[in-house]
């Protein structure tokens, strides 16, 4: 099961008539960084939100043997898909510690939660060796810098131990030396994990992806690896218009 | 107040069952003594709506409701006992033949009735929290919600006359389980049980506030939608929180009934419920004590205040709230983080891990 792929197939999302996803199909695998990208209005988003129960769908969403569509949002999480949101949204008022905490918790028996935390689990001291974190465990969440915030998002699905990171837009707002480590943070997790990453930037996405999806309108424009999708003159236009808009990033 | 170490919080409790169980006994007149019991009853509301408004952001206008399951099933049994095998006097006076209603005849039973105050808020708000949060009502809807219950349950008692008492309410009663009310021993007998159930009340909400489930709780109420994406149904968080409170508030309202001596509609309906909310706001409604504290103060204020000077009383209750809420958000129990931050000067103002949002965030939808 670890191996397990995502598969999305003719997934179609619509609002009051407005179609915001139409017919999209992609996979991701366990050892590659997936990028999906396209302009605003693509419909990146709408089908991760699809995919975790946020937006209805119709379609298909498996992971492994598993249909994901027409559950509900925590069940999803709890068949091992997580996400971060495009603005960090940790509990800024609780720690570093307790936000990871609380993210380990799903797979705690209930009753566990009724007694106060004692140390600190090592799925925990792993993520934040990971993320870079482990100096801040005990400072509220809400006092961390964006780069930090959004780290501690991912350090929150690690713990959460999520077969699936769908991440959307994680460099947003981050200085160059954060997105590069944030690059090679998703690399490592990818070895053992699938790793989905919804982005603008293209200067990432050129650094870090091993196959990509491109979207526009709502529909599949393009898909293969960096260099394959550089090269295809659809997405070349919809990238405002000039050939070489997507090489020069 | 709220960074507060275990062994302050366990400190402050000890402090306070020292108070109440050993001080206030020994000092206090039998008169001022029932009062204090009286206020413990409605801290013991108070420390149930801290957990379930506080930490939980649910804005519980109703507590009246499960106030009112617990008053009313202690008093069906202290009627009971004291008319003995005689119909209730007040039912008499309508109908001399007319039969005990059928839903009195298990509270003749003292185990019923204990299991009734129990039993009665847990599945009543069970049932309630459980549509509502599956639903995902919150905010303003939930708390509207919750008062229109609080008045629809008085207006029901008030129009039952025969069956309930109505707004004369259930009154005279001679017997607690056996022990002749009047006599004092047994009077301060009532007021250790309240005392004491308030300091259990503490104690449940101090392991509550420290466990893992209290961290989910402010996860919950600081953002609902992000822990269902941790893989929890935000439902079953706010449920249990809620249940706990409505215990609590039947808890208080069964031993309201002893120390008070009546129950009527006008305790548990809606400006009943918005007072029991009142305290828990100028107290802190995030914070251990606040809730408390402020619910036995403002109980105390209505009583001492409010019998000499009872016009003054409630616009200086409107007034302490205006400046508590634009000054103080957190309630009084942050007053002394705050003078203590002023007096070293320290520039950054963190806030408290634990207490909420300035504004009330929980009309936010």
């Amino acid at each position: 099961m670890t191996d397990a792929s995502l598969v999305v197939t003719d997934l179609h999302v619509e609002f009051s008539g407005f179609v915001a996803v139409d017919g999209v199909s992609f996979d991701a695998h366990p050892g590659e960084v997936r990028f999906l990208i396209g302009p605003n209005g693509a419909g990146k988003t709408t089908c991760i939100d699809a995919v975790t129960g946020l937006t209805r769908a119709t379609g298909s969403a498996r992971l492994g043997d598993r249909e994901l569509l027409g559950r509900p949002v925590h069940k999803i999480v709890r068949l091992g898909v997580g996400r971060t949101f495009q603005t960090a949204s940790v509990f800024d008022e609780l720690t570093v510690l307790q936000n990871l905490d609380i993210a380990a918790g799903l797979h705690r028996r209930s009753a566990s939660l009724l007694r106060a935390r004692r140390g600190v689990e090592a799925s925990i001291e792993h993520a934040l060796e990971e993320t870079g974190l482990a100096g801040e465990l005990g400072t509220p969440a809400g006092i961390l810098s964006h780069g930090q915030k959004q780290w501690l998002e991912i350090a929150m699905l690690l713990v959460q131990d999520a077969r699936v990171l769908l991440l959307d837009e994680p460099v947003a707002g981050m200085s160059q030396d954060e997105r590069t480590a944030t690059g090679e943070l998703l690399q490592r997790i990818a070895a053992r994990r699938i790793v989905l990453v919804v982005e603008h930037d293209m200067d990432f996405m050129r650094r870090f992806a091993t196959r990509v999806t491109v979207l526009h309108q709502g529909r599949v424009l393009s898909q293969g690896t960096v260099a394959e999708v550089q090269a295809d003159p659809r997405v070349q236009e919809v990238y405002l218009g000039t050939a070489d808009a997507i090489t020069e990033g | 107040m709220t960074k507060m170490k275990p062994w302050h919080s366990i400190g402050g409790i000890g402090a306070l069952a020292l108070l109440l169980l050993a001080v206030a006994p020994l000092i206090l007149s039998e008169h001022w003594l029932n009062n204090l019991g009286k206020y413990c009853c409605w801290a013991i509301v108070a420390v149930g709506i801290g957990l379930a408004w506080g930490r939980g952001g649910m804005l519980v206008m109703g507590q009246g409701v499960f106030f009112a399951l617990g008053a009313y099933s202690m008093a069906m049994h202290l009627t009971l006992e004291t008319a003995g095998d005689r119909i209730p006097g007040f039912m008499v006076l309508y109908d001399p033949l007319a039969p005990l209603p059928v839903f009195w005849e298990p509270f003749r039973s003292a185990a019923f009735t204990l299991l009734a105050i129990v039993l009665l808020p847990v599945v009543v708000a069970g049932a309630l929290g459980y549509a509502l949060f599956k639903r995902r009502v919150k905010g303003a809807y939930f708390a509207i919600l919750s008062q229109a219950l609080a008045v629809a349950l008085a207006v029901l008692i008030s129009s039952t006359i025969r069956e309930t008492g109505g707004d004369t309410g259930l009154s005279d009663f001679k017997y607690f389980f056996g022990f002749v009310l009047n006599d004092p021993a047994n009077k301060v007998l009532v007021y250790l049980i309240a005392a004491g159930l308030l300091i259990v009340c503490l104690l449940a909400v101090w392991q509550l506030y420290r466990s893992r489930f209290g961290e989910l709780l402010i996860a919950t109420r600081d953002a609902e939608e992000r822990v269902r994406f941790l893989g929890y149904d935000p439902a079953n968080v706010k449920l249990v929180a809620f249940v706990v409170s409505a215990l609590m508030a039947s808890i208080g309202g069964a031993l309201f009934v002893p120390i008070v001596g009546i129950i009527t509609p006008a305790e548990i309906g809606a400006a009943a419920s918005i007072f029991m909310i009142a305290g828990v706001a100028l107290g802190g409604r995030a914070s251990l004590f606040g809730p408390a504290l402020g619910a036995m103060a403002v109980g105390w204020g209505q009583s001492s205040l409010g019998s000499t000077w009872p016009d003054g009383w409630t616009y200086l209750l409107g007034l302490l709230f205006i400046v508590v809420i634009l000054f103080l958000p957190n309630g009084l129990s942050s007053l002394p983080a705050r003078v203590t931050r002023w007096a070293r000067r320290t520039p950054a103002e963190q806030p408290a891990p634990v207490s909420p949002a300035a504004h009330l965030e929980e009309v936010r939808s």
